[in-house]
């Protein structure tokens, strides 16, 4: 169960040239919603805009392709997307609303729509929830430190940040790449993140995430009946190149490790809160 | 239908907004009534007079302990409801009765207000100033599984309503800094901006991917902690989030 459930995992990219050109890997989240917002199957979305800060997102509803190509690539930062989830369905006034999110963003999501305790007339009007896989997240300050102090690199000039093959990778625009060990980002890390059991957002309609698969290509899990009749649908539109999971290297096999080695250490720790930092008392556990 | 539950609405210090946000469900509320549940009690929409018996009590508001009748009130209904829900955060955690303190007219010496569950034990809260539509439906759905349902239906209302028994069991202090106290504090913060989302009055802004709450703002309705994914997440019924979906809509057909 560390995967969730889905009905189907494959290799994907966008054959949308445009939409490559600035996405993380395969261009999956923004193609599904520039497809979605086409169709109508979404009047807007919640996504990860810019900033005024380099590299610090900031939580946008796009309601045009433009607004979406605007807000790819990942951030690595903090970004409050379900601070959005009521007022798109207020002042935005949608109906049909799309929303990206890492796995607790998700969650978060799903609790909305089970209990929704101040989200009213929001658990009716989810669309489309596209989920992206997520180790951990840093706070903002953390990636100033982490590029500016021990990548020696001025934020300003950064045109990618990525995380893969147990690096961080920092790209600049004229084209320089440092890289710094995993290891070294481990203090930077959020605390939050370090409760987290989910690594490939099991609960979103659609998943997608680098790991497995290619540079240049995503991992694509389809979990719910909503979304399997959106992937479908973009598929028959041409939106999405495809590849079986089991042709592609590493594969759903690191995937698959990637997710247990997460959800193991942070299990422990969910465990080490209830006895190793009190007496008598424990630290408060949110899952029931 | 014989099988329906009774479900009375009692009225303490409250703004009626509850009851509005019941009504809200439109059509879906009148399904409820035709085919899972009789209001055998309402002031606002109904001609009985004295609280009935009933299976489940949705009780909006606080109770003023200088006035007598509320006092009175606020135990009967404990006395003749097997399931007692404090509607709304006024019922719940006293909400914006917290701030009253007596010395307008023409009663100058009202000024005590407590959430019900300070004078009486609450089975289920449904937070919220106002609560939702979707959640009172889903609590009344749940509830008439549980008390009607077969085996299988019965577990999944007692998982869902669980963790809104355990609201209930908690206490009955809500403030925007339950998210510091018990999220922050706690070290289980992750950003998401849920509680931001969830506050009535725009008093949680996310500042640098943490939540700033404006504390004169803050009403005290517990709509932010309530909403927090980090407050209570059960897996076992979040993970069945299609089917419970499906379930409340296929029960809510005409």
């Amino acid at each position: 169960m560390v995967l969730g459930n889905y009905k189907q995992v494959i290799a994907a990219r966008s054959t949308d040239a445009e939409i490559l050109r600035g996405s993380q890997d395969g261009g999956i989240v923004t193609q599904l919603f520039a497809y979605a917002l086409d169709a109508g199957i979404i009047d807007g979305a919640i996504v990860a805009g810019p900033s005024d800060e380099p590299f610090k997102p900031e939580p946008m509803v796009a309601t045009t392709r433009e607004e979406l190509l605007a807000s790819r690539g990942t951030r690595y930062s903090i970004s409050p997307n379900m601070s959005l989830i009521k007022e798109v369905t207020r002042s935005y006034g949608l109906d049909k609303v799309g929303v990206v999110g890492t796995p607790c963003q998700i969650q978060a999501l799903r609790k909305g729509q089970l209990y929704p305790v101040g989200l009213r007339d929001v658990p009716d009007k989810i669309a489309l929830a596209i989920g992206i896989f997520c180790m951990e997240n840093f706070p903002y300050q953390s990636i100033i430190q982490l590029v500016e102090d021990h990548g020696a690199t001025a934020l300003e000039n950064v045109s990618k940040l990525d995380i893969g093959k147990g690096k961080f990778w920092i790209y600049t625009e004229r084209g320089a790449t440092v890289q710094i060990p995993l290891k070294v980002t481990h203090k930077y890390e959020q605390p939050g993140c370090h409760v987290c059991l989910d690594y490939v957002s099991n609960l979103a309609d659609i998943s997608t995430g680098s790991v497995g698969t290619p540079d240049g290509w995503s991992t694509v899990f389809v979990r719910s009946a909503n979304g399997d009749d959106i992937w479908a649908k973009a598929i028959a539109a041409g939106a999405f190149e495809t590849k079986p999971i089991d042709s592609v290297k590493p594969g759903i096999e690191l995937v698959t490790k990637l997710a247990t080695e997460k959800i193991t250490k942070n299990q422990q720790y969910i465990e080490d809160r209830k006895t190793k930092f009190t007496v008598g008392k424990e630290l408060r556990n949110p899952y029931i | 239908m014989a099988d329906k539950i009774t479900v009375g609405h009692v009225h303490m210090s409250g703004c009626t907004g509850c009851l509005v946000s019941f009504a809200d469900n439109y059509e879906g509320l009148l399904t409820i009534l035709d085919k899972y549940a009789d209001l055998v009690y309402c002031l606002t929409l109904a001609d009985v007079r004295h609280i009935p018996e009933m299976d489940v009590a949705l009780v909006e508001g606080s109770v003023c302990i200088q006035d007598h009748i509320a006092v009175e009130e606020i135990i009967e209904t404990r006395k003749n409801a097997k399931i007692v829900v404090a509607l709304g955060a006024c019922a719940c955690y006293g909400n914006i009765t917290r701030f009253a303190r007596g010395g307008q007219q023409n009663q100058p010496q009202h000024e005590s207000y407590l959430p019900i569950g300070d004078l009486i034990d609450v089975d289920v809260y449904i937070p919220g100033c106002a609560p939702t539509p979707q959640q009172i439906r889903n609590v009344c759905v749940m509830a008439y599984l549980l008390l009607k349902g077969n085996d299988e239906q019965k577990a999944l209302a007692g998982a869902y309503l669980t963790p809104l028994m355990n609201l209930a069991k908690a206490g009955t202090e809500a403030c925007g800094c339950d998210v510091m106290y018990n999220v922050i504090n706690q070290g289980l913060c992750m950003g998401c901006g849920s509680c931001a989302a969830a506050c009535p009055v725009r008093a949680i802004t996310m500042v640098y991917g943490k939540p700033q709450v404006e504390r004169d703002l803050c009403i005290k309705c517990g709509a932010c902690y309530a909403q927090c994914p980090r407050s209570f997440f059960s897996f076992d019924v979040v993970n069945q989030y299609e089917g419970i979906i499906d379930a409340i809509d296929a029960a809510l057909q005409p």
